[in-house]
């Protein structure tokens, strides 16, 4: 992408953006921490290395467009708007949780941002897409479903379906795959027949692009592009973002399966200071304000962390609470 | 005789049977070169190679359906799925075809396959990663369900359950996983499927538990004359070791992890009130989780059948 990056937005978004992934990177990272302290159990799946599809993407898209991903989705939820503060504290449990503390890591979930949820079965999102994108269409509100999902879901029974029907009723739904490589331990190449996900869509007579997703700005031109192509006519779309996560599956997983060459080969892609070296040559910012960019990262976060270990566990009584019984 | 956990006892139960039978083969999400997430098939593609060590796509359909189809073909599929909360992608599967082999092809085939998954609550994590839908499949004909509660029971149930001409879904309590260890022999034995066990004797009051209920179960009847049942095979159950106890003991409790709500437990309880009801001094009692999602955290704690809440039944019972 050799156009300069004020052609393609202002100063003030190009910030936002690169706030945003340093933001999300230093949100992951404390997670990790307060997991090996045991303020979060259970399984933690972090985002590092991904950060260019979330913010890209979400900068990409409407405020009213849906918003559905997977359990890797902390990041997606932030960028979307929700508060990281509530974010953490629903990792930890807390009832002041984004999901009263009943949810946890992977099923994130805020309706005001129309972030429809992560969901921690692989491939579960993609007829739910359909259906909001299928209502969307039925109120003529013009709103995109967009579906975010791994390599790994795409051999899934539901991806297919779901591609299917996103063509066959021409559903406005913006199909995007996180494309890092692996599904748990099991390299794309072991688990699909056809390793170049986007080309799975031209089974489905759906169009479909590969993009660097360690560039945030070539996410956010191919989601807006995408995104628009969506709305005009009212069809599927699919975008497959190349990325790699820098972490193990989740907090649990040491990774062993990846070459130490291959993984800091994709750190040296790093999408963050990727990004800051052509913020500061372009002259949209100095060195010293992405220094203080990161500052104020970290302060957010340290305070998200704090909100959370103050705040108070649910009652018991909770537990009976947002339940048909 | 080796210590170990039941982690390590499965793992020793395919290793055997593995050598003993080169029809038996497994198969499942990261099970071959990862050794499986909780790290029970670990070693095992070292030993016997990628054609009986199979890593899959994420597919849970097409894992339990290729199985029926392996199986059909005279193999010995045991296949994973990662937590039993993934399973329900596979349940047309096992339900529409696994279930049904045998029938449909009037006794000519059967499909001698197993669903090995962990299960129940134990790792702190909420909802899917933690159920316990065991009933699910308890109410489905042509398959069977097992349990195990300890290390021992989990190898010999294993080898039975692989050797068993029908489908059988293999519930490991993931709770249980490492933390019980005990003598389990190298070597041939089997648990056969269908047999209770009787883990403590006793004349005042029966307590059926499963999984990693039983467990709790064994705290909480300390200091009481209880008799406790380890079911072991939830489908088919054994009628015949529930109702000599409860005959002789006149007072039922049922300890089921799942939620209340047609959970096996009331299954139990009608058999028990069918075949033993003159002999009952009063109300069978059902200790179970409420009908709700499973919770993060510190909720679970609230969520799951407590030590004290099967306590408060005993004592409660033992008023008649
Ligand atoms: C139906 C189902 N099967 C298996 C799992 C266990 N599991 C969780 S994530 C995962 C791998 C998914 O890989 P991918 O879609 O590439 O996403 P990534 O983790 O790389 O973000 C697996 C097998 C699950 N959550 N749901
Ligand atoms: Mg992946």
């Amino acid at each position: 992408m050799d156009s300069k990056l004020r052609a393609i937005l202002p100063d003030h978004d190009l910030l936002r953006m690169y706030e945003q992934m340093v933001l999300c990177r230093e949100f992951e990272e404390s997670c990790a921490e307060q997991y090996t302290k045991g303020h979060i159990t259970g399984f933690l799946h972090l985002y590092s290395g991904q950060e260019a599809v979330a913010v890209g993407s979400t900068h990409a898209l409407h405020k009213d467009d849906y918003i559905l991903s997977a359990y890797r989705e902390h990041a997606q939820a932030i960028v979307r708007g929700a508060d990281p503060r509530r974010v953490m504290a629903e990792l930890f449990g807390k009832s002041t949780g984004i999901c009263k503390g009943k949810g946890g890591s992977m099923h994130l979930f805020d309706p005001e941002l129309s972030f429809m949820g992560g969901y921690a079965i692989v491939g579960g999102q993609f007829p739910i897409a359909c259906g909001l994108a299928f209502a969307s269409k039925f109120r003529k509100e013009n709103r995109v479903a967009a579906c975010f999902f791994g390599d790994g879901a795409v051999n899934q029974g539901t991806f297919h379906e779901g591609l299917n029907w996103a063509r066959l009723w021409e559903l406005p739904v913006l199909f995007v795959c996180e494309n890092n490589f692996y599904g748990i331990g099991t390299a794309v190449g072991r688990a699909s027949a056809l390793a170049d996900i986007h080309k799975r869509a031209c089974g489905y007579d759906i169009p479909a692009v590969r993009v660097d997703g360690m560039d945030v700005m070539a996410v956010y031109e191919a989601v807006k592009h995408g995104a628009e192509w969506v709305r005009e006519n009212s069809r599927p779309y699919l975008i497959e973002a190349v990325t790699y996560r820098f972490r193990g599956h989740s907090m649990a997983d040491p990774g062993k399966y990846r070459p130490v060459a291959e993984v800091e080969l994709w750190k040296a892609r790093d999408p963050i200071p990727g990004f800051a070296r052509r913020l500061v040559e372009e002259g949209v910012v100095t060195q010293k304000e992405l220094d203080g960019i990161l500052v104020k990262a970290r302060v957010t976060v340290a305070e998200a962390v704090r909100f959370a270990e103050e705040s108070p566990w649910p009652e018991d009584g909770e537990v009976y609470t947002d339940i048909y019984v | 005789m080796p210590i170990m956990n039941m982690v390590q006892a499965i793992n020793l139960a395919l290793k055997e049977e593995m050598a003993l039978d080169d029809r038996v083969v497994l198969l499942g999400e990261d099970v071959a070169r990862d050794g499986g997430v909780f790290r029970v098939s670990e070693g095992l593609l070292d030993a016997f190679g990628p054609e009986r060590v199979i890593d899959t796509p994420l597919s849970e359909s097409a894992i339990v359906g290729a199985a029926v189809g392996m199986a059909a073909y005279g193999l010995l599929p045991v296949a994973e799925i990662q937590f039993m909360g993934f399973i329900y992608p596979a349940l047309d599967q096992i339900f529409a075809n696994a279930a049904r082999l045998r029938s449909r092809s009037r006794g000519r085939y059967s499909a001698p396959l197993v669903v090995r998954t962990p299960y129940g609550a134990g790792i702190k994590a909420p909802e899917l990663h933690e159920e316990s839908t065991e009933a699910l499949f308890c109410q489905m004909p042509g398959i069977k369900v097992v349990v195990p509660s300890g290390p021992y029971q989990a190898k010999g149930l294993l080898l039975s359950a692989i050797r068993d001409p029908d489908p059988v879904i293999f519930l490991e309590p993931t709770r249980l996983y490492r933390m019980i260890r005990e003598e389990v022999p190298e070597g041939e034995y089997t648990v056969p499927l269908g047999k209770a066990r009787l883990a403590r004797e006793g004349k005042a009051v029966t307590v059926i538990a499963w999984g990693s209920m039983l467990e709790r179960t064994l705290k909480a009847v300390e200091g009481y004359d209880a008799e406790v049942i380890d079911l072991l095979t939830l489908s088919p159950f054994d009628e015949e070791t529930l109702l000599a106890s409860v005959r002789k003991t006149g007072r039922a409790v049922i300890v089921q992890e799942a939620p209340l709500t047609c959970g096996l437990g009331a299954e139990l309880s009608a058999t028990l009130a069918e075949q033993a009801i003159l002999h009952l001094k009063g109300p069978i009692l059902r200790v179970a989780a409420p009908d709700v999602p499973i919770p993060l955290a510190r909720l679970v704690d609230h969520y799951l059948p407590s030590v004290e809440r099967i306590r408060e039944a005993l004592e409660e019972i033992l008023k008649y």
